[in-house]
């Protein structure tokens, strides 16, 4: 069967004092191939743990993922991953960067060059190639990130918050730019994000998780995705069903948050 | 004392003269209250005028207490006496007579051939005595040397100019003072001034002439670029030896904790242990030679390169090795892609805290035990109170010192160009 699918998931981690933290609980879940599905959740509800184990950068405690009936045991170069900063490599420069996953694999070098000047030219940065990374915007700096996630061409790509670093305006722009990559390539792509107005942008599914432990609290199947494919995403957001949607979510989610503060307080 | 209030003297009037005149040329922005960001060091940038000030006043405050040649005699400080002065003594016999004498003293360079000044004897018991004293030296001046009334019949000085004296009284004399030693005999001391006496500190340009003639001639068997050049040569010998056994230390300790646990302890030992304190068990175990300089230069440089390996590799951002490794990266490619680039930064940090002490350590090693090197020059040029050898020594030290940093500085920007740049 093409496409992820995650059964029965649960997260554990040992503290040092004895005790446990269950950060995932019984999450299962299934995405076609070409899906967009943005995950949200107060702070502490596991999207990022469940964003790692789907990465193979943690062992869950239990569950079974399968990616294309291939069982996921480690990281792999199926599924590419883009976090929200730092992650460049600072010694090289642009074209080395995007150029990361061929060269480990060997490609042959006009085959490499050809895709990096392709997907420079998709993201726009084609006048930067031989810059060095920290010497770009920090928007720039993502879209060196989506790029070089491109190149490798996986199956699914993991978002940890990849625009929560970036100012107001270029945020606008790179979630366009998401959108038409996703559209363009046909990739899986699950974007872990605080902002709600982003994840109902670029989410033609949207899951809210709920904290402790780590588990789906609700699951949505939003129009605006695809509405904002080479669209005003402004425009998108004045669509009457956005706001109500965005109350909604966001109130459920206050709900929890302020759940975790009642609790604190009674621990206390 | 003198030289501090004269050196804070400067420092002030440069200060307001300089204010002075960039007068309405400076900033008026924000940065001109830089004052007030405690803490933004980056607000506050060297003033160039204040640099090249400080580094000139350095050398005349040398300049003016060493009598230079380099800057007008106006500008020196009150020198010690040369020349020839005179003072009178009365000499009282048994019976209670008195009678007067004049002492000629000659105050010249020590070393410097002089000719005793000619004196009449004089009349009376007591005669004219001429003496010889050296500039900044004593002398005892057995002035009843060649009176008629002898020191053995009871006859004793009880004046110098005039003042009554008893044991170790001082008069002021021109040119100096004499003290009256515990045996009744004048002691002469030449006026020392402000100025310092060749032997603590030659003026500049006698260090500056002896450095040709050493950089020509050499010193004790080597030419001077034999010494530095040894002294260099250890230096880099051992840091090379330090860095090729470090950075793989500090990368498997960074790696395995294997390697981290059996390390550890070793490390963090011998790190506080300064690299001086292992001189004499060097010298024990391998005497004075080169074997002896370059381990321990290499011990130096050894626990900090160690180090500096094991920050660079545990410093690494894990989203870095993940985002490898979701590209399909192997271990052995994200080693040599990403690990090892990542800690070239702390590594070169680490290799410029290692050069200085290195440095630091060869010069003092030498200075203990050496037939030749930078060190070792000075502290035979001491040992022979050739002051400007010593001096030219120390200043060809810290310039050296100094160019291994720059070196370091420039190949670090060359080299690692992302350093703090993530």
């Amino acid at each position: 069967m093409s496409g992820l699918s995650i059964d029965k998931l649960s997260m554990r981690f040992d503290l040092p004092n004895g005790g446990s933290v269950q950060a995932l609980k019984d999450v299962s879940l299934n995405l076609k191939a070409g899906e967009l599905m943005s995950v949200l959740g107060p702070s502490g509800c596991g999207k990022t743990t469940l964003l790692n184990i789907v990465a193979g950068f943690l062992a869950p405690t239990e569950g079974v993922m399968e990616l294309n009936g291939k069982r996921i045991s480690g990281p792999d170069a199926d599924r590419g991953m883009v976090f929200q900063q730092g992650a460049l490599f600072e010694w090289m420069s642009v074209r080395e960067n995007v150029g990361f996953g061929p060269s480990m694999k060997g490609m042959p070098k006009a085959d490499k060059a050809e895709i990096v000047d392709h997907l420079l030219d998709v993201v726009g940065l084609q006048d930067f190639k031989e810059k060095a990374v920290y010497e770009l915007s920090g928007g720039m700096q993502q879209r060196v990130a989506l790029a070089r996630c491109l190149a490798n061409d996986p199956d699914v790509i993991l978002m940890d918050e990849p625009l929560g670093a970036l100012d107001a305006l270029t945020r606008e722009k790179m979630q366009g730019l998401v959108l038409k990559l996703w559209k363009e390539t046909g990739k899986t792509i699950i974007l872990i994000t605080h902002s709600v107005e982003e994840a109902l942008l670029l989410g033609e599914r949207l899951i809210v998780m709920a904290p402790r432990p780590g588990r789906i609290h609700k699951e949505y199947r939003l129009p605006f995705a695809e509405m904002g494919v080479d669209a005003d995403l402004r425009e998108v957001k004045k669509h009457p069903d956005f706001a109500v949607k965005r109350e909604e979510i966001l109130e459920m989610i206050w709900d929890m948050e302020e759940e975790i503060m009642g609790r604190t307080e009674e621990s206390k | 004392m003198i030289p501090l209030i004269l050196y804070v003297a400067i420092f002030v009037a440069a200060f307001f003269v300089v204010r002075m005149a960039s007068e309405g040329r400076g900033t008026k922005d924000y940065t001109s209250l830089k004052t007030v960001t405690f803490g933004d060091e980056s607000a506050v940038r060297p003033n160039r005028a204040a640099s090249i000030i400080s580094v000139l006043s350095i050398f005349f405050m040398w300049a003016t207490f060493t009598g230079s040649a380099l800057i007008p005699s106006v500008l020196h400080m009150p020198g010690p006496f040369e020349g020839t002065t005179t003072f009178n003594y009365t000499v009282e016999n048994a019976a209670g007579e008195q009678d007067d004498a004049t002492v000629t003293v000659l105050v010249r360079p020590q070393g410097e051939d002089a000719v005793k000044p000619e004196v009449e004897a004089g009349d009376g018991f007591a005669k004219n005595d001429t003496a010889i004293v050296n500039k900044w030296g004593t002398k005892v001046i057995v002035v009843q040397g060649n009176d008629d009334a002898k020191k053995a019949d009871g006859a004793k000085v009880v004046a110098i100019n005039g003042e009554p004296v008893v044991a170790r009284s001082t008069v002021v004399v021109d040119g100096g003072s004499v003290t009256l030693t515990d045996k009744g005999t004048p002691n002469f001391k030449a006026k020392t001034g402000w100025q310092m006496a060749p032997l603590y500190l030659p003026p500049p340009e006698k260090v500056w002439a002896r450095t040709l003639e050493i950089a020509s001639e050499g010193y004790r068997n080597f030419s001077l670029w034999e010494h530095v050049g040894y002294s260099l040569f250890r230096v880099v010998v051992g840091f090379l030896f330090g860095a090729i056994i470090g950075i793989p230390l500090g990368y498997a300790m960074g790696l395995s904790n294997w390697f981290r646990g059996w390390f550890d302890p070793i490390v963090e030992f011998m790190r506080p242990v300064p690299p001086l304190a292992l001189i004499p068990l060097i010298i024990i175990w391998f005497g004075i030679g080169e074997t002896g300089k370059i381990i321990l230069l290499f011990l130096a440089a050894l626990w900090i390169m160690a180090i500096a390996a094991r920050s660079g590799v545990s410093g690494v951002n894990i989203a870095k090795v993940h985002a490898a490794y979701s590209l399909g990266a192997s271990k052995p490619q994200i080693m040599r892609h990403v690990i090892i680039p990542n800690s070239l930064p702390e590594i070169f940090t680490g290799a410029r805290v290692a050069m200085g002490v290195c440095w630091g350590t060869v010069v003092a090693a030498e200075l203990v035990a050496a037939s030749q090197g930078a060190g070792m020059m000075i502290m035979v040029a001491a040992k022979f109170q050739q002051t400007d050898i010593v001096v030219m020594g120390i200043i060809m030290i810290g310039v050296i010192g100094f160019g291994i940093d720059l070196l370091m500085r420039w190949a670090e920007k060359i080299l690692v160009p992302w350093k703090g740049k993530s």
